[in-house]
């Protein structure tokens, strides 16, 4: 056969073929172009190394096999694998048989596609032959499994997992047709092609008999192949402007990962990997709280991506997410959904540098800063306040004041979440002064914040001054380890100030104090169930210390959706754009579900969570683990002490 | 129309009247159709007396309150030292959200400008 005369309907298929081959390549370059020449430079380095292999090693296992799908749910994750596993073994099983009959791996492309077509007994009368056309068979049976999976998908979600699906816009509908209709062609023509040759597989041999006994098959042939091509054609076409960007955007994401680049703080085209990478599976939606229990639908990570791709992205679809991190865990692609939020975040602020911080400069006009006040646990002698007053104007110069380490060896700082809960301050004071650790008070008086909050709605150039001013204070401080209470507090520190000391949040610093000293803490019989706050668990990865910290003290009582899948308890302050009512929403399920069990306490490790909480009707009382701790400490009866911390509503 | 205030010389001038209800400057008319729950503080300064910019002179009462008559010129500078730290949304015993008013406000003034 001279393959130099193509049959026409081959053309659909070539023309969509050459279409991604040209058009992709020009698109990812015209991304990259956007990151400078020397983030760059570190590649080679990456590229010739064992990363590119472990790059090719996830591309076969997500790209492909979609394991974490799997993780996900089993008969979703047999969906998405028998789709592009499937099709991949057709494409290389086929150009395989191809190559052993024509003895050249430069056949014409499309004559893996079509062979059937050419050649309806395949490789005649040897093993090999028989082989292949069974394995072809079967392959064509594995991939309309996974599609037949897909259409009852459209009607029975829950059954593949899925309590919510993506909506999906017109260029994913156009697409999505066009894939449906691939296999289900393919099958068909092969059919007739096998029915009329008489030759072929068992699966298309045998359908193709049942077709002659109804159809006019010769009749049927050249159409049939026709339409097989221009599904394909048409897939190809539709490809880059739907979802389906993201089967080869991934693999070369994953490469591009694995060669150092990640979510960018500033645009290097990475990003537009990622908005493209995503697949609008829908499994971020179908974990996000917002739509479980508030019924917000359009902010979603997969529809930020969407919108964000098409350049249609708006404010309030960037700010409505509290930034809780269940989707970008849940994700198998692994976006940096939050990231690629700050950042849009960011750009809708502007350049929006407030002129002035609201970091008070010392109440009494001094330049001493009065909440500094030095306390020391029992035992001790007070080193009293005027030890630790530092003089504003020398701290500025960076007339430092490392002479001033005066022994404290705890500086505590509170957040203003915590001056909402002064419950969670005052028992961490009760723990240090038992334990007899000297420890001083960075915000007794006045509030001071973190910078996060600023951050997290975009407004980079306050975030960064607040941290600038308040990261000298704690220099200034000559402490030698930073306390805080908050989980919001702890990131940013850690993650921003880059602190000469280090940061503990007092569930991994105490729970090393149970451990050091287990006698000054009495168990007790009380069941709690723990809270994880986001910024402490899928944040900072902090899951074992609070836990243990209540197994001493008490019964620790499990909760449906804990660690990496906590709830959020709908209080986060990154979300800018859900109204109250909405908010209050999400708490109460949160709640609902913390307290199933019925257990005597809800512990969080989080201020604001507690704050959070605290509103509303709540039967079972929700505690910070400080006050538990404390607790467990002076031997009170939790409940009287409770009673009041829970009647605690504003600061003093 | 005639009232007691006619008659003893009291009746504020129209121009004078504040009604807080009803909102005018379009600058607050936008607001508060994309912070809906701004409609429902009365003013008890709970959010400014638990600031954390308060000794940079934010006061979310006072922003409000300059808002609902238009005087637009001083908002900016006082809103400016606000971290967006959340204490004042926590504290309203009407659920406004503060926060999401003194973002967006920034947001607007900045677009302002
Ligand atoms: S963001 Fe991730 S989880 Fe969500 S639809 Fe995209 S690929 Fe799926
Ligand atoms: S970060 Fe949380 S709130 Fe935001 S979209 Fe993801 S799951 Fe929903
Ligand atoms: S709690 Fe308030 S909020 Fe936490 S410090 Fe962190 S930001 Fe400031
Ligand atoms: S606390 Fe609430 S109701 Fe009171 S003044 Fe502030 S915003 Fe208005
Ligand atoms: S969010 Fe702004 S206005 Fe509200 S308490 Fe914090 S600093 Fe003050």
């Amino acid at each position: 056969m001279n393959f130099s005369d193509h049959p026409p309907f081959v053309w659909p298929f070539l023309a969509g073929m050459a279409f991604i081959f040209v058009y992709l390549p020009l698109v990812y370059l015209n991304w990259l172009r956007k990151g400078k020449l020397k983030e760059f430079r570190v590649m080679p380095a990456h590229i010739f190394s064992s990363k590119t292999l472990l790059a090719v090693k996830e591309i076969f296992s997500e790209c492909l096999l979609h394991r974490r799908i799997f993780r996900f749910n089993r008969r979703l994750g047999y969906m998405h694998m028998s789709l592009a596993f499937g099709w991949f073994l057709l494409i290389v099983v086929g150009k395989a048989e191809t190559m052993l009959f024509t003895h050249d791996g430069f056949n014409p492309p499309y004559l893996p596609v079509f062979f059937k077509y050419f050649y309806p007994s395949g490789i005649p009368h040897t093993f090999k032959g028989y082989f292949f056309l069974t394995l072809m068979d079967l392959l064509l049976l594995f991939v309309l499994s996974g599609l037949f999976l897909a259409f009852y998908k459209r009607f029975r979600s829950r059954r593949l997992g899925m309590t919510r699906t993506t909506r999906h816009i017109l260029p994913d509908r156009i697409a999505l047709t066009f894939l449906w209709m691939i296999f289900p062609f393919r099958w068909f023509a092969e059919s007739v092609t096998a029915g009329l040759a008489g030759s072929g597989g068992f699966f298309t041999l045998g359908s193709g008999k049942l077709l002659a006994g109804i159809l006019p098959l010769d009749l049927m042939q050249e159409p049939a192949w026709w339409a097989y091509s221009v599904a394909l054609g048409g897939f190809f076409f539709a490809l880059p402007f739907s979802r389906y960007m993201h089967i080869f955007t991934e693999a070369v994401m994953i490469l591009l990962k694995h060669w150092g680049m990640k979510t960018p703080e500033r645009d290097n085209g990475y990003g537009d990997f990622e908005l493209n990478a995503c697949s609008r599976c829908g499994i971020c939606t179908n974990v996000c709280q917002l739509s479980a229990d508030a019924g917000i639908t359009h902010s979603q990570a997969v529809y930020f991506l969407r919108d964000a791709r098409y350049g249609l992205l708006e404010r309030d679809t960037a700010e409505n997410c509290f930034l809780c991190g269940r989707c970008s865990r849940a994700c198998p692609v692994e976006i940096g959904v939050d990231e690629l939020r700050l950042a849009a975040r960011r750009r809708f602020a502007g350049e929006l540098a407030a002129p002035v911080t609201g970091i008070p400069r010392g109440v009494n006009g001094q330049g001493t800063f009065p909440g500094l006040n030095t306390q020391t646990g029992s035992g001790m002698k007070s080193k009293g306040v005027a030890g630790l007053k530092v003089d504003v104007k020398e701290g500025m110069k960076g007339g430092a004041t490392r002479d001033q380490k005066n022994g404290v060896e705890v500086l505590y700082f509170g957040g203003c979440m915590s001056h909402l809960t002064p419950g969670i301050m005052a028992a961490t004071r009760t723990i240090l002064e038992k334990a007899g650790i000297s420890f001083a008070v960075l915000d007794e008086q006045e509030t001071l914040c973190c910078g996060r909050p600023a951050m997290q709605a975009g407004l980079e150039g306050q975030a960064r001054e607040i941290i600038a001013r308040l990261s000298e204070r704690i220099r200034q401080s000559g402490a030698s380890l930073l306390l805080v209470s908050c989980p919001i507090c702890y990131r940013v520190f850690r993650e921003e100030y880059h602190l000469p000391i280090p940061v503990e949040h007092h569930t991994r610093y105490f729970s090393r104090l149970v451990t050091s000293r287990p006698a000054l803490f009495h168990s007790s019989s009380l069941r709690m169930s723990y809270h994880d706050p986001c910024d402490l668990g899928r944040g900072s990865g902090i899951y074992e210390e609070p836990r243990k910290i209540l197994r001493h003290t008490g019964t620790l009582v499990p909760v449906p959706q804990e660690r990496e899948d906590a709830l959020c308890c709908g209080g986060s302050l990154a979300n800018l754009a859900i109204t109250p009512r909405q908010r209050q929403q999400v708490t109460d399920a949160a709640y609902a579900h913390l307290t199933a069990e019925a257990p005597d306490f809800v512990v969080t490790s989080c201020p604001l969570c507690k704050k959070t909480f605290a509103a509303g009707k709540r039967p079972v009382p929700v505690i910070d683990i400080a006050e538990a701790l404390a607790f467990s400490m002076t031997g009170d009866t939790v409940p009287t002490r409770l009673q009041k911390s829970t009647r605690e509503l504003v600061a003093p | 129309m005639s009232t007691k205030g006619d008659k003893w010389g009291f009746q504020p001038e129209k121009s004078n009247v504040i009604v807080l209800d009803r909102p005018v400057a379009p600058l607050y008319r936008q607001l508060r159709l994309k912070v809906p729950s701004l409609a429902s503080c009365f003013f008890c300064g709970g959010c400014s007396a638990t600031c954390t910019a308060s000794e940079e002179g934010m006061n979310f009462r006072v922003v409000h309150l300059l808002l609902c008559r238009g005087e637009m010129e001083k908002v900016g500078s006082l809103i400016a030292p606000c971290l967006l730290c959340g204490k004042c949304t926590l504290v309203c015993p009407r659920n406004v959200d503060t926060r999401s008013v003194v973002f967006n406000l920034k947001l607007a003034l900045h677009e302002l400008q």
